[in-house]
């Protein structure tokens, strides 16, 4: 049976409250409803999140087993330059695998996520990976920014103990220019919102679900949860009248939480609900952006397996405040910062040097030594241990799954940072290995020695003259 | 079987300009004003000179690559002329260059000069940037700084030791106002005013735990050394001053990428001192050693060397911090001339200035008298480059 294997999510620690903004900068006419928005660190980005959630959605599987990698967002880095290969590296994927990114549309998660299945289906692949993840920047004072959010989902599908069975879909396409942006310009331009929710919103999925419904001869009563975006909350609930579906059917938007997160706002949806979801459970979902694509599933007996901590909850649970909106304009690099000359000094990434090194820098893949078994990083050839010594004699060592504890830290406020101090230390990994990183998500005071961290990747610099965005790993407090 | 370096060269004459923040002068006026006060110290001319060893760290904040910089500063005619960098040890690499060359017999008077404007970048500390340890360092280093460095020695030592934020912070500041004190009565030091302990507990957070006064200073500098074979040196000058000891030792990785190293003292220094010790014949450094200039880039830096040299007891630097061990009137005197702390670190002179420290101690001519430490008989200095978890420490001892 074709469906979900697997499910994760990441959403980012900051949450900006709508009345920051509002209180900072006002909105062209009205005051925003309440709530909070998941606003990525300054380090993050849509692929930084995408390999967050990826990394939660395989936690306790088999990463070689992954021949296949979706990447879907409407806010990638690239746009030469595969991005979802970036996503496979960071998640230390075989290279014999498909990557593909899907682009372009707030659609473009469920699109992904129908075309892992038709893969599965025509058995050109068995397991993959569909990412979706948006973070975009909104235009400081614009509508945008207390509607979206930052944050990423993830779906393994296959056909191997599925957790949700896949069971049908249905697809509207219609070139809506609700929103678009042509390419090199830096914010997206929007239609009257009034056209957007009524022309689009309020018809285009309903035109799915109901497609949907009768396609399979179903009812809306035979589902346990429906979701689908929340971007205009009175019309939402008027959907679901028009539906025939009872509130208690609903899936939480999240919108007053983390804001529409684009691509990944469906699979947001699906992930929250499979976290509560029991065997027999008939979900759908659907999503908007040029048209939309209505998916439906049924939940199996192994949904009580992942009932472990994955998903969007933990991370919605773990959340801080950001109460200046003038740092995050400085964190999406919106308004000029002073770095000091110490932070313009630039750096042209050697990308043949990237290439080789690409297993330890996007991959944190050190090396373990066969004879007396010291795992080290970045990868040696040479045995640290002075004890052994060995030479050639190492195999991989993926790091990025393992925890550790803070061996040493500082908060350095000469080191150029966006968020000073930058706070760094020395890691001593569970199992064995140390090295130096970054610390990111945490606050100086809170840090201490001997404190449990893990790895998360991290965007860690932007080479402007080069335009190479470049990641590697970091070290954070385990998140509870 | 090796025999090590000890009684074999010899110091002839040295020269070390004034350290600070030299707008006016340029990294060729340092080193001729070095070079002038060494070689009329030393009594000899500059075509008696058959080699040199440069050394300067930054090339790209003043000379660029190569040597040919200090021959064209100092108008050398044709000699070899040879450029050593090994980041903060750089200025005592080029000594042990100049050392090697005449024990070996190659030649009979060599110079060593070590230089550093550092005051060109337009900002203050060291001269930063991705690319300083390498591409690949690049892609995978921290934001490493070098207060940032040891400011993560400071956390284990207090961690180690179980030593509060409070009471580790007052141990350092004590370091650091000891320093001042003592640069602030030597005219060649850049910073030359004492601090107090609460100045310097108050002073504004660099890298935690490390404030403004745990850093050393950021400056300007030349200083030169003449050497020559030991059996020659007093047809120069009565009171030469001779190589007891010149030793290096590098990190392994062991400290960076294996999990044995405690964080809280640095293992070159250690390494390098029992070397440098067996070649100088010490047997016990805290009552043989008279007088020592250490790496005191940071007052964390220095307070872990006292230990790694085994000046005090492992963890128990602070009772002899107390006890004013190391102050100028102390049992054994750190940084009479007031130390990085005080001079800053011109990287590719701050070896050889400390030389130039133990060398003027040793021959009784320190600039004033209540500098002038009494008669003291075995001098030590102490390099260390890089970071705590990866670095290049030197000890160089001299005496009479």
């Amino acid at each position: 049976m074709i469906g979900i294997e697997s499910y994760g999510a990441y959403i980012p620690r900051y949450r900006i409250n709508h009345n920051t903004i509002f209180f900072a900068v006002g909105f062209l006419g009205t005051f925003p409803p309440p709530g909070e928005n998941a606003v990525a660190n300054h380090d993050e980005d849509t692929l930084s999140m995408a390999v967050t959630a990826g990394i939660d959605c395989l936690s306790g599987m088999k990463r070689e087993k992954v021949d296949g990698l979706y990447l879907a967002t409407t806010s990638q880095p690239y746009t030469l330059r595969q991005n979802s290969a970036i996503v496979a590296t960071a998640l230390d994927l075989q290279p014999s695998i498909r990557t593909a990114d899907f682009i372009g549309s707030n659609k473009s998660g469920t699109t992904a996520l129908l075309s892992a299945f038709d893969a599965i289906k025509g058995e050109t692949s068995s397991h993959i990976l569909v990412c979706a993840s948006d973070c975009r920047l909104n235009k400081p004072g614009s509508p945008q920014e207390h509607l979206y959010g930052d944050g990423a989902a993830a779906l393994l599908v296959g056909n191997d103990e599925v957790i949700a069975t896949y069971e049908g879909y249905y697809s509207v396409s219609y070139d809506f220019p609700d929103r678009w942006k042509a390419a090199g310009e830096e914010f997206e331009h929007a239609w009257e919102d009034r056209f957007i929710r009524d022309a689009g919103y309020a018809k285009m999925i309903p035109e799915a679900i109901s497609g949907l419904l009768k396609k399979y001869d179903l009812n809306i009563k035979d589902f346990a949860k429906i979701m689908f975006p929340g971007l205009y909350a009175r019309e939402h609930a008027a959907i679901t009248k028009r539906l025939g579906a009872e509130p208690a059917q609903i899936q939480d938007t999240m919108l007053t939480t983390v804001g529409d997160t684009g691509s990944a706002s469906p699979l947001m949806m699906l992930v929250a609900a499979l976290e509560d979801a029991k065997p027999g459970d008939k979900i759908m979902v659907a999503s908007f952006g040029n048209g939309s694509d209505a998916l439906f599933f049924q939940v199996t007996a192994n949904i009580k397996k992942m009932k472990d901590g994955r998903g969007a909850k933990r991370s919605l649970g773990a959340k801080k405040d950001l109460a200046s909106y003038e740092k995050y304009l400085a964190f999406r690099n919106l308004a000029p910062m002073e770095l000091g000359m110490r932070g313009e000094i630039s750096f042209r990434t050697p990308m043949s040097a990237l290439f080789r090194e690409r297993k330890v820098v996007i991959g944190l893949c050190g090396s373990k030594c066969k004879r007396c078994g010291t795992p080290q990083y970045p990868p040696q050839r040479i045995c640290v241990n002075p004890e052994c010594g060995a030479v050639d004699e190492m195999e991989d060592y993926r790091f990025s799954d393992k925890k550790g504890t803070l061996f040493t830290y500082t908060g350095d406020n000469l080191a150029a940072n966006i968020d000073p101090p930058a706070i760094y230390g020395l890691v001593d990994f569970d199992g064995g290995g140390r090295f130096w990183f970054d610390l990111t998500d945490c606050d100086l005071d809170s840090v201490k020695v001997g404190m449990p961290v893990e790895m998360t990747f991290r965007r860690r610099y932007v080479d402007e003259d080069g335009g190479v965005y470049g990641y590697s790993w970091k070290a954070m407090p385990v998140r509870a | 079987m090796a025999e090590g370096l000890r009684d074999k060269v010899a110091i002839i004459g040295m020269g070390c300009t004034k350290f600070g923040e030299l707008w006016d002068k340029g990294a060729e006026d340092l080193m001729v004003d070095a070079f002038q006060e060494c070689i009329q110290d030393a009594g000899i001319e500059k075509k008696d000179i058959q080699a040199a060893w440069f050394g300067v760290h930054f090339e790209e904040q003043s000379v660029g690559k190569g040597a040919t910089s200090l021959a064209l500063a100092l108008k050398l005619p044709y000699i070899p002329v040879t450029r050593v960098e090994n980041f903060c040890a750089t200025g005592t690499e080029a000594l042990r260059g100049a050392c090697y060359a005449v024990a070996s017999g190659a030649y009979d008077i060599a110079l060593a000069l070590g230089v550093e404007k550092l005051k060109d970048t337009g900002y203050g500390g060291l001269p930063g940037g991705p690319g300083l340890m390498g591409a690949k360092n690049a892609l995978i280093m921290p934001k490493l700084t070098a207060p940032g460095g040891f400011a993560m020695m400071a956390t284990r030592y207090f961690a180690v030791y179980g030593l509060s934020p409070e009471e580790g912070k007052k141990m350092l500041a004590k370091v650091s106002a000891k320093s001042h004190y003592n640069g602030a009565r030597n005219p060649k030091a850049h910073l030359r005013r004492e601090v107090t302990e609460e100045q310097i507990l108050n002073a504004p957070i660099i890298a935690w735990p490390l404030g403004l006064f745990d850093c050393c200073g950021v400056s300007d500098g030349s200083a030169a050394a003449i050497v020559t074979r030991a059996d020659m040196a007093k047809k120069f000058r009565p009171d030469p001053v001779y190589i007891k000891a010149l030793q290096v030792a590098l990190s392994s990785g062991e400290e960076l990428m294996y999990t044995n190293w405690d964080g809280a003292h640095v293992e070159t220094g250690y390494r390098a001192g029992v070397l440098a010790y067996k070649e100088a014949g010490i047997k016990n450094p805290r009552k043989e050693v008279s007088m020592a200039e250490v790496h005191d880039c940071f007052s964390i830096t220095e307070a872990v060397t006292m230990e790694d040299l085994q000046f005090s007891p492992r963890g128990k630097v602070k009772e002899d911090i107390e006890a004013g061990r190391f102050d100028l009137d102390g049992e054994q005197p750190v940084q009479p001339d007031g130390g990085l702390k005080c001079f800053g670190h011109p990287i590719g002179a701050s070896g050889l200035r400390m030389v130039y420290e133990m060398y003027k101690q040793l021959q009784g001519k320190a600039q004033l008298p209540e500098r002038q430490l009494k008669n003291p008989k075995m001098g030590l200095t102490h390099n260390m480059g890089g970071f705590p978890a990866m670095n290049v420490v030197s000890v160089a001892i001299v005496g009479l």
